[in-house]
């Protein structure tokens, strides 16, 4: 049982990562939606396995699995729900603004943002640097 | 008891001259000296005490896991310091009420200085090296507001910059100096360090601790190379550098030097670094101010010169030495403060501090003259004012240092020192204050008011005094050395003549050459002209310049926009870091009994599998995507279900339903397909990085896996029923134990929703696309609603609600809890989005998400806030019996009720975040503004605050 486990660790790290290389938000944020599948294993199995003695107090029950990896894990769920769900506005406002989902940042939207306009130069800019020094 | 008063009523007190700023300049002066004065008061009830050899203390634990204690103490070198900042703060303050403009805001000067004054204090007087350190930091800030005052200048603005980085990296050194000490004492209490000087003497760690300790003190104390800061410091108003730059700032780190005394000044290495870094700084110092045109400048080189003189004293390590530091600590105080005050005064009245534009003052302003070329007289080493003592004592103990078996090294370059001291000190009397009178044209230069005058006078009078009659210092300097050297001193006397010692030759040899020079000044001032010399400003914004260049080539070669290349160094760096920890750590499995393979797991294990190699394969296909990440999702809570995590399967579950429906809402305005742009070797290599972390993962998972080890979490099981009143542990670790993390994660979940929330308020091309996106006619369906499903969710919704209830009731006990019903409800809610549509749900849903999320956040800290009525600490909690009638005996917690703000926050965040996303949707539900009738057009929602304008349709 070990190692099917840890090689589902495996699985879900190398998938998440490959899909984490990938240029379209979608695929990364998959990507990373697997990875924390496989960290979220990961450290709940940092408490080993243990079938059928889930850590509910009863009477007459002597032994129970760790619970702390296991409250450790819950609230880290809970909050990959929300980082994933951050993630997803963020690459749908992002394809609805620039009408583009690639992960890489385009010159021309950087510059609506940042640029000419509003600063007079592009902040990576040498020559602004030294002017605001 | 009332030590740390000394330093909290200026540092606090700051902020009365700030709010007095509309009584003007007189205003603010006398609400900063009021508070001086009370400060004063404070310290000098505590001195007869310490006077008696009794130090007063005062220790409150702060942090005590750190080390970091208040506590403070007063001792003789703290008692001296102290005195020396709140007496020359007063005449400070009178001073700058009549030096200030009236267009000059005095309650920012006045706030600034205070703030100054208390983190002065507070450096004197801390006992904790920490704390001490806070101090330390605060007054680099203040003195970078002080000398930056003016500022409009760009000379003050680039010299309160200069001082900022020098004497601020200088702090961090300290810092990381004070760290080590306090590592090696075994104690961050200065007093108890040092009583351990044998423990830090021998310590291995001793030379760095050393280094990085001098390396802050003579930052701060503007000691060779680090001296350049001081003249540009000199920037500021002439009030501030008498006081911050001669009399006080500059010497914290001597006050340091001198406090850590006996822990290091015993030691070789302390007499081969700071007495010829001291030595060398008094001579260039010197050197360089006999050249100086601008009289500030002169006075700036002096004290460097001359805080290189203490320096080089404490240095020496002898006794005597100390002695002869303590006194002139004292001496260049009282003088350089005068003078300080005077050149202000000469520049108040002329217009200009050049000495080539000035000649003869002393006619048209004799009183200023008297005091000045008392104080330049004492500064040069003249007998019968205070400066000869001290000088005399410095070039006694030069005489016995004897450097790298070179006896005549200190006695002669001491002596040259105070040759070059004698002619800067001349220079400047001859060519101000005698000779033909000149100054600019229109200045008329008299006498100021006596209120400017008289705290030089002040100052001038004990000059004089310890001058005729060096016995009247004795008392003050044996209590202040005495607590310097941390032991008993030799028997000394404070006298003006000791006979025909060498030191009164090397005094009577620098009195004529330093005259000499002046006599042959034009010529020594061709050569050194003629001569290359450093420019220290340059370097060092050279320096700058560099680190500046360096750090936005790094930035530069970083940030390339790319986020597929940040997360291919991020991988490949964490992979590199994971083969090198395998490759010299033990990965070998270890001999955990382990479980057997049950049919379901393969079974299990295989679709799971099966789904992540479609999902890597067939990721172009994103519903396909989509559908096979619910399937892994589905697995990995089967798995926690299997292994004894029944709390972490419901979490699990419900969550991948939530996120599932909130990426297919997404997808439903995002592209349906990703194009294939990776090439094929990089892909290859994408995949072999992928592969190799997997590995990594799989085979530290099944090493841990197969090892045995220790759980710490015996206590939590032990006391979740008697300390937390649940059976449920996981939930009690949630609520209970570790309820501040909870606490601390739903804020970041509420945050997470209201960002998502502040996002898609779309701008009008964005919700154009949307439009054109939601409504692109191959994905929608004949029927958008169909009947069977509006039916049954219907049906549904009061059921799902009361599952939800029981779910959160029965959570401490049995698996469940805020967080699963949470986003249990949260889920019933939002099918009825789904199959009645957006605008009929959110019509017909009463309540507001944000309201929800910030009612739950405010219940749960309310929960944890209201142990505090019974005298416990933050979110404890409390559970007892309750007999209801009917149900009979109930067992309730006080963290239900944070339970219950848990519970609020996530189903806030769920409807929230989804229905944001599904208010964007329904811009496409509109159709075409042409075919638009009134029974179709939506109503805006209040609560979603989506904006419909009809032009954004056409």
């Amino acid at each position: 049982m070990e190692s099917l486990v840890a090689s589902g660790i495996g699985i879900l790290t190398g998938a998440g990562v490959y899909l984490l290389l990938r240029r379209r938000t979608l695929p990364v944020i998959v990507g990373l939606t697997l990875l924390s599948y496989g960290v979220n294993l990961f450290l709940f199995a940092m408490g080993r396995l243990t079938l059928d003695r889930p850590p509910i107090l009863g009477d007459g029950v002597a032994a129970y699995t760790d619970p702390l990896p296991q409250a450790l894990v819950l609230t880290a769920i809970v909050i990959s729900f929300g980082m994933t769900a951050l993630v997803v506005v963020l690459a749908l406002r992002g394809y609805l603004d620039t009408g583009t989902d690639d992960v890489a940042i385009r010159q021309s939207d950087m510059v609506r943002d940042f640029g000419p306009q509003n600063l007079g130069h592009h902040p990576l800019d040498p020559q602004a640097r030294r002017d605001a020094w | 008891m009332y030590v740390p008063l000394v330093v909290l009523i200026p540092t606090l007190g700051a902020i009365a001259p700030a709010l007095a700023g509309r009584l003007g300049r007189a205003g603010c002066a006398a609400v900063a000296a009021a508070v001086s004065l009370s400060a004063l008061a404070v310290l000098l009830s505590l001195a007869p005490a310490v006077l008696r050899g009794e130090p007063v203390a005062l220790h409150l634990p702060w942090i005590p896991g750190l080390g970091l204690a208040f506590s403070f103490f007063v001792d003789g070198l703290g008692l001296f310091f102290a005195g020396l900042i709140l007496a020359m703060g007063l005449l400070v303050i009178v001073y700058a009420r009549y030096y200030l403009a009236p267009a000059d805001p005095p309650g920012r000067f006045f706030a600034s200085l205070l703030l100054f004054q208390g983190a002065m204090l507070g450096i004197v007087l801390s006992d904790n090296i920490i704390l001490m350190l806070v101090f330390w930091e605060l007054t680099s800030l203040s003195s970078f507001l002080l000398i930056g005052y003016w500022s409009h200048l760009a000379e003050s603005r680039q010299g309160a910059r200069m001082a900022l980085a020098i004497t601020g990296g200088g702090g961090l050194a300290l810092f990381a100096g004070a760290l080590l000490l306090g590592d090696i004492a075994g104690s961050y209490e200065l007093s108890t360090i040092i009583r351990r000087a044998e423990v830090v003497q021998a310590s291995p760690l001793f030379g760095p601790t050393l280094a990085l300790i001098l390396l802050g003190a003579f930052t701060k104390s503007a000691q060779f190379p680090f001296h350049f800061w001081l003249p540009h410091a000199m920037a500021a108003p002439t009030p501030v550098s008498a006081y911050l730059h001669s009399a006080t700032m500059v010497k914290a780190g001597i006050f340091l030097l001198a406090r850590l005394w006996p822990v290091f000044g015993a030691t070789e290495a302390w007499f081969l670094t700071v007495a010829p870094i001291g030595l060398a700084t008094m001579v260039i110092g010197a050197w360089i101010a006999i050249f100086k045109d601008d009289l500030k400048a002169v006075l700036a080189y002096s004290t460097v010169s001359h805080l290189g003189l203490i320096t080089m004293l404490l240095g020496l390590g002898t006794k005597m030495a100390a002695v002869a530091a303590v006194l002139h600590i004292l001496n260049h105080a009282l003088f350089k403060a005068a003078l300080f005050m005077s050149a202000g005064i000469v520049d108040h009245e002329t217009g200009t501090r050049s000495m080539a534009r000035l000649g003869g003052l002393r006619r048209a302003m004799p009183i200023t003259a008297a005091l000045a070329l008392t104080a330049t007289a004492a500064m040069a080493g003249v007998p019968l004012l205070n400066g000869f003592v001290s000088k005399e004592m410095m070039l006694e103990s030069a005489w016995h240092a004897t450097y790298a078996g070179q006896p005549w090294l200190f006695p002669l370059l001491a002596t040259a020192g105070a040759l070059f001291s004698v002619a800067y000190s001349a220079r400047l009397a001859a060519v101000v204050f005698f000779g033909k009178e000149t100054h600019p044209t229109g200045s008329h230069p008299h006498d100021p008011p006596a209120g400017m005058w008289a705290p030089v006078a002040v100052l001038v009078a004990p000059v004089i005094a310890i001058g005729l009659l060096p016995g009247l210092a004795q008392p003050l300097v044996e209590v202040v050395a005495a607590a310097v050297v941390g032991s008993a001193l030799p028997e000394f006397q404070l006298a003006l003549w000791h006979g025909l010692t060498p030191a009164l030759g090397m005094s009577l040899a620098a009195m004529a050459g330093g005259l000499a020079m002046l006599l042959v000044f034009a010529p020594i001032e061709r050569i050194r002209d003629a001569l290359p010399r450093p420019d220290a400003k340059a370097m060092y914004e050279a320096a700058v310049r560099g680190g500046a260049a360096a750090a936005h080539a790094v930035v530069r070669a970083l940030h390339t926009e790319d986020l597929t290349r940040y997360a291919l160094v991020i991988v490949l760096a964490t992979v590199g870091i994971g083969t090198f920890g395998f490759v010299t750590g033990s990965h070998a499995p270890g001999t955990r009994a382990t479980l057997e393979a049950s049919l379901p797991a393969v079974v299990g294990w295989g679709a799971l599998a099966v789904a992540c190699v479609i999902a890597v394969l067939r990721h172009q296909d994103r519903l396909l995507l989509l559908l096979v990440t619910a399937v892994v999702g589905l697995m990995v809570s089967l798995a926690f279900l299997h292994f004894s995590a029944p709390d972490l399967a419901l979490t699990q579950i419900s969550v991948e339903v939530v996120a599932t429906i909130l990426m297919l809402l997404a997808l439903n305005l995002l592209p349906k397909t990703s194009p294939r742009e990776t090439a094929r070797p990089l892909r290859f290599a994408q995949a072999a990085l992928a592969g190799a972390s997997g590995l990594g993962a799989g085979l530290l998972a099944f090493a841990v896996l197969t090892r045995d080890y220790l759980p710490i979490s015996g206590y939590h099981i032990a006391q979740a029923k008697p300390g937390g009143g649940g059976t449920n542990v996981v939930n009690v670790i949630l609520v209970d134990f570790r309820g501040y993390d909870t606490f601390g994660e739903i804020i970041v979940l509420g945050i997470a929703a209201l960002v998502i929330f502040a996002l898609l308020e779309l701008s009008a091309r964005a919700r154009q696309a949307a439009g054109r996106a939601a409504r692109a006619p191959a994905f929608r369906t004949g029927d958008a609603h169909p009947i069977m499903l509006v039916v049954t969710t219907r049906l549904l919704l009061p059921l799902a609600l009361t599952a939800g209830v029981y779910i959160f009731l029965r959570g401490h006990n049995l698996p469940g809890g805020g967080f699963i019903a949470g986003i249990m409800v949260g889920i019933a809610f939002i099918m009825q989005y789904i199959a009645s549509g957006y605008s009929w749900a959110d019509e017909r849903f009463r309540f507001d998400p944000q309201r929800m999320i910030g009612a739950g956040v405010l219940l749960a800290g309310l929960t944890g806030i209201g142990s505090w009525a019974f005298g416990y600490p933050f979110l404890t909690s409390t559970h007892g019996h309750i007999d209801i009638p009917l149900i009979g005996d109930v067992e309730l917690a006080s963290v239900i009720l944070f339970d219950l703000g848990v519970f609020l926050v996530v189903v806030g965040t769920v409807l929230l975040a989804l229905a944001t996303i599904a208010a964007v949707e329904s811009i496409g539900d509109q159709k075409p503004a042409d075919a638009r009738t009134p029974a179709d057009e939506p109503k805006p929602s209040p609560a979603s605050r989506v904006r419909i304008e009809q032009e954004e349709h056409v």
